[in-house]
């Protein structure tokens, strides 16, 4: 029980440096508020009927009390859309961020702990990567594998690991030559034991960081290849995929592109605030 | 019941090693070789330790304490580090020798090190129950649980009362910090506990409590301890034997004694001289002029003749050798050639 409440003091530590920054504050409730509606979404909307249904008599209907955000040229629903839309932006910024974090802080922070010429090889290599433009690996993978939601997440994902690795090597650079790192192989603990215990868990807060602003980065990019038809296939209603569908009918009909845009912005702010609050609440120098 | 018995486990102590000296070192040398020079840290030092006995390393800042204790834990960096010797043996095992599983066997266990800033020394990361714990988990293979009841005695030992084993490193204040690593470092009862200046980054009253409680539990464990300090005041109140060192080199060794009562090297001399006087508080500082070589320099005759009042041109030509003076007691000085050589100190 004692143990419990002492480490509850640590943790809210870090949540009153938080709380202090209403932006962060708002953000973070935004985004709960987008996560209940895609989970909601997905059991209120039936997929066949009320997302994807061709319904003639229903085109092009402004916002109405029956259709809050108005229907597209196939008299889809845009509201239901727009929300059963928010977990495929979501479940593609989480997985892509996820899969370049795992890969690229583990590939960085080994490279740093290691040292020396394996370091450097490693760095090269990672560096490579770097130097192919994220658009080009996406059209790569997905003219290689077709496009997919996965194949979406695995491209993101790529583009983002050097980013990552540097950012984890920088981190664990700074870490590995502590003295608590000297004192723990004088205890006799093996170097992986020491990686993973004692250098990763002391580095890890820039990459969290970084990985909160990653997210909106890969929400934004998978909204752009959506909507240059690299990303999730049409009928599905990803937000920049419904902007490609709506822009024939821009002029006439805006809302179509208005609220899947506004719905990419206001998830993005709200991303993008969390990791602005976390970064301050994070950062040892800024902890009063 | 059972709940019980699990509590009373008692950590093993490890085979106690039967030799004479539980540490045995033979012409150790350790360099750094970098991009642009080498730097010999330390030339060639001989150093042994009996059980239970106190060695105190003294010296000034750069002339090779550290790394030579470093090296008895193989932890210098290599590269750009390069160690010889013609043996260390940690109780009866050579170091150089040992591969990397047998020495993480070694360290903590047989032979562990209390480190200089017990601010940057702990994890931040983790409560220091659990930091305690980790060197049970690693040598005696117990369970978290085990481990961190075994801790809790161990802070209780060093005086922390047990409950506070839950809280963070930043939670303590410096002498707590420094009882904590203590702690740590006698954790798996070791035969040999290196001391790196373990409380420079203390204030006086704390180091005299931290030395006390070194002292007590190298009785209570039989630990022969290395005590690493500039302070010559610690080497009298906690050493048996003491070694002083000077650019790489062990320029005197002897009892406490013999080099305290009876000092022979004019480097010694020098640092008692360099003493605040206490009887006289308005008298001068009396340092030894100059400073500590430049350590990528290697020397063709002694490295402290040119600070020395009594060199004479032999000095910067010829090594010095050793000179037994006793059984316990040697020097390295070309000056003890001549029968009749005698340094002056001044006693206060």
């Amino acid at each position: 029980m004692k143990k419990n409440h002492k480490k509850a003091k640590n943790k809210s530590l870090i949540w009153r440096q938080f709380k202090k920054n209403k932006g962060a504050v708002i953000g973070l409730i935004v985004f709960c508020i987008i996560v209940v509606i895609a989970i909601v979404s997905v059991i209120v909307f039936d997929f066949d009927a009320d997302i994807t249904a061709v319904k003639a008599a229903d085109r092009l209907l402004p916002p109405s009390k029956e259709h809050w955000f108005g229907t597209d040229n196939l008299g889809r629903d845009v509201f239901a859309r727009v929300c059963y839309g928010a977990q495929y932006s979501l479940l593609i910024g989480v997985v892509s961020v996820i899969i370049s974090v795992v890969f690229g802080s583990l590939v960085g922070a080994f490279a740093a702990f290691v040292g020396g010429w394996i370091e450097t090889i490693i760095m090269r290599l990672i560096e490579l990567l770097l130097m192919i433009p994220g658009i080009l690996l996406v059209i790569m993978i997905v003219y290689t594998f077709g496009a997919s939601i996965p194949n979406l997440m695995l491209a993101l994902g790529l583009s983002t690991v050097p980013h990552f690795a540097r950012n984890a090597r920088a981190s664990v650079l700074t870490v590995r030559n502590n003295e608590y790192i000297e004192a723990s192989r004088a205890l006799g603990a093996s170097e992986l034991s020491i990686l993973f215990k004692h250098v990763l868990p002391n580095a890890i807060s820039p990459i969290l960081v970084q990985a909160t602003s990653r997210i909106s980065g890969c929400i934004i990019s998978a909204a752009g290849y959506s909507f240059l038809g690299l990303g999730v296939p049409s009928p599905l209603p990803e937000w920049g995929a419904m902007l490609s569908d709506g822009r024939p009918f821009i002029y006439n009909y805006p809302y179509l592109e208005i609220f899947p845009g506004l719905a990419i912005m206001i998830t993005v702010l709200a991303i993008n605030q969390i990791g602005d609050g976390l970064r301050d609440a994070l950062d040892p120098k800024l902890k009063r | 019941m059972k709940i019980f018995e699990r509590k009373n486990i008692i950590v093993q102590q490890p085979e106690i090693f039967e030799g004479e000296y539980v540490l045995d070192v033979e012409d150790l040398k350790i360099r750094y070789e970098t991009d642009d020079a080498v730097v010999y840290a330390v030339n060639g030092i001989d150093l042994k330790l009996k059980r239970k006995q106190t060695l105190g390393l003294v010296g000034e800042t750069g002339a090779g304490k550290t790394s030579t204790v470093l090296a008895l834990l193989k932890l210098i960096p290599t590269p750009p580090g390069v160690v010889e010797a013609k043996k260390i043996l940690v109780n009866g095992k050579d170091v150089m020798t040992l591969s990397d599983k047998e020495l993480q066997h070694i360290r903590g266990n047989e032979i562990a090190m209390v480190f200089q800033d017990p601010m940057t020394s702990l994890d931040p990361v983790y409560t220091v129950g659990e930091q305690i714990a980790e060197s049970y988990m690693i040598h005696d293979k117990l369970s978290k649980k085990e481990a961190l009841e075994e801790a809790k005695k161990m802070l209780e030992i060093v005086g922390i009362p047990a409950e506070r084993s839950t809280d963070f490193p930043y939670q303590f204040s410096g002498g707590m910090k420094q009882r904590v690593v203590i702690a740590i470092a006698l954790a798996c009862r070791p035969n040999i506990l290196i001391a790196d200046e373990p409380t420079t980054a203390l204030d006086v009253t704390i180091q005299s409590q931290v030395l006390d409680l070194m002292k007590k539990l190298n009785e209570q464990y039989q630990t022969s301890t290395i005590m690493i300090t500039h302070d010559l005041g610690i080497v009298a109140e906690t050493c048996d034997e003491v070694a002083v060192m000077y650019a790489g080199q062990i320029v005197e060794k002897g009892t406490l004694e013999d080099v305290f009562e009876n000092t022979k090297h004019p480097y010694t001399e020098g640092l008692f001289n360099s003493l605040p006087n206490m009887n006289d508080r308005n008298s001068k500082l009396n340092p030894i002029k100059g400073l500590i070589p430049d350590p990528t320099i290697v020397f063709a005759g002694c490295p402290f003749a040119e600070r020395c009042r009594y060199a004479k041109e032999k000095c910067f030509k010829q090594k010095p050798t050793v000179k037994h003076l006793s059984e316990s007691h040697q020097v390295k000085c070309l000056r003890y050639d001549e029968v009749d050589f005698k340094i002056e100190r001044a006693l206060k």
